[in-house]
């Protein structure tokens, strides 16, 4: 999550205290994500750098400050909320790097690796799960988070499940120009994953 | 905690000769009084025939199966079905409620099964709808229920009187994520109050609502998750998951 949007977000619903905004994000990212106040100043600073905020000079220093959203915030608001999210994943993604690894190194029994893997990833969503079990029902805002984390998790494991029934029905190849008809772009552009 | 189920080396063959299957090979698993968990694996791993086994439903080829201490194996076939009306509950997939009964009937009769006067297995029955939400549906016939009322009256049914055991298959079925999600808290407020749960699911977000994951692969246990370590560990400083 963008700090930078999400102070926007806090602000546009009226002036604030540099340390109330702090709370606030805090509480309504579920706590999952802490902030540290370093983070809060500086991101703080670089919004009244570019104009998005303002802050009044009477008060304090720092986050004993109050913000206000200006103009130019408020469209910058409106226009990330819009915007498509990255949702292009990292080049090199650990998990998928390791199995392919592991394919190739001797004495490997990658079924047992994904199954590892596989368990550590439910621990993981076992974890998130019970936070929100937890929870109070109505805290709408951690619910969200922890979904959106769990069904990136269970992605994840739904790729494991495939690469374990890929593996157990097909023999691997070293040279998967032998066994794609893939267009030369698309060839890189998973060649560039690998 | 009490050990309210305990597999020991239980192993299942269906068929015989070349038609031979072996459903599960030498499960040993303990399932205590107040813990909830799930059973994973791919299809044919072996994870609704524990299921049945469990709950009496199948017998072993081997091995023994024990249900509050008491071993199954050597039961009649009547002192079984006493055992399951009396302890055991089931929820299943298609939530198999009875269709001519309406919630309340569905809910009270396990108990009116097993001989409990009409007027206090309804009672029971009223409770057990009330405490899942659905008191006030208690004279509609399954037919006029949503999905999700349908499944909470199948809970009710599952944990009416004092069950100590509850066993699901894929107990979300075709519910939509925020009904499963509610299904799910049911079930593992059932066993806060000291039901032992076992559900059998391929759905990891299901799954994660256990106390304990135990992975079937070709009828074996194959491994388990850890003890949980509390939510503060998602919250540690370093790289998220």
């Amino acid at each position: 999550m963008s700090v930078r949007h999400a102070l926007l977000a806090l602000l546009s619903e009226g002036p604030k205290f540099g340390l109330r905004l702090r709370q606030e994000f805090e509480s309504r990212t579920g706590e999952v994500w802490p902030l540290n106040v370093g983070q809060v100043y500086t991101t703080l600073q670089r919004l009244e750098r570019d104009g998005l905020i303002e802050s009044d000079d009477s008060g304090g220093e720092g986050l004993q400050k109050m913000f206000k959203i200006t103009p130019a915030g408020d469209g910058e608001l409106a226009e990330w909320l819009r915007t498509p999210p990255d949702s292009v994943p990292p080049p090199r993604d650990e998990l998928v790097i390791k199995v392919l690894v592991a394919v190739t190194v001797p004495g490997v029994d990658v079924r047992d690796l994904l199954q590892v893997h596989r368990r550590q990833l439910v621990e993981v969503m076992q974890r998130y799960t019970h936070l929100k079990a937890e929870a109070a029902e109505h805290d709408v805002g951690l619910a969200l988070v922890v979904d959106a984390e769990l069904f990136r998790l269970e992605g994840v494991l739904r790729w494991l499940d495939a690469a374990d029934a890929r593996l157990l029905h097909t023999q691997w190849t070293a040279d998967p120009a032998a066994t794609t008809t893939a267009t030369g772009q698309q060839r890189r552009d998973v060649e560039a994953r690998r | 905690m009490n050990v309210a189920i305990e597999m020991r080396q239980v192993s299942k063959v269906y068929g015989e000769g070349r038609a031979e299957v072996q459903a599960l090979r030498e499960i040993d698993l303990t399932i205590r009084s107040g813990e909830l968990v799930a059973i994973m694996g791919p299809s044919g791993s072996g994870k609704s025939t524990l299921l049945t086994i469990a709950g009496t439903l199948e017998q072993a080829t081997t091995g023994d199966v024990l249900v509050n201490g008491v071993d199954v194996s050597n039961m009649s076939p009547n002192d079984r079905a006493r055992l399951r009306r009396r302890s055991i509950g089931y929820v299943f997939q298609d939530f198999n409620l009875l269709a001519g009964l309406t919630a309340i009937e569905n809910a009270a009769l396990p108990l009116e099964l097993d001989g409990v006067g009409v007027r206090t297995a309804r009672k029971a029955g009223l409770r057990a709808l009330d405490a899942l939400g659905v008191a006030d549906r208690a004279g509609r016939y399954p037919d006029d229920l949503s999905g999700g009322e349908r499944q909470r009256v199948a809970i009710a049914r599952a944990v009416v009187g004092d069950r100590q055991v509850l066993l699901a298959d894929e107990p979300t079925g075709a519910l939509d994520s925020v009904n499963g999600e509610a299904v799910m808290r049911m079930v593992r407020t059932a066993c806060k109050q000291g039901v032992a749960g076992v559900v059998v699911t391929h759905d990891a977000q299901l799954a994660s609502w256990a106390d304990r994951v135990v992975f079937l692969r070709d009828g074996r246990v194959v491994d388990q998750t850890a003890a949980l370590p509390g939510p503060e560990s998602l919250l540690a400083p370093g790289p998220r998951p």
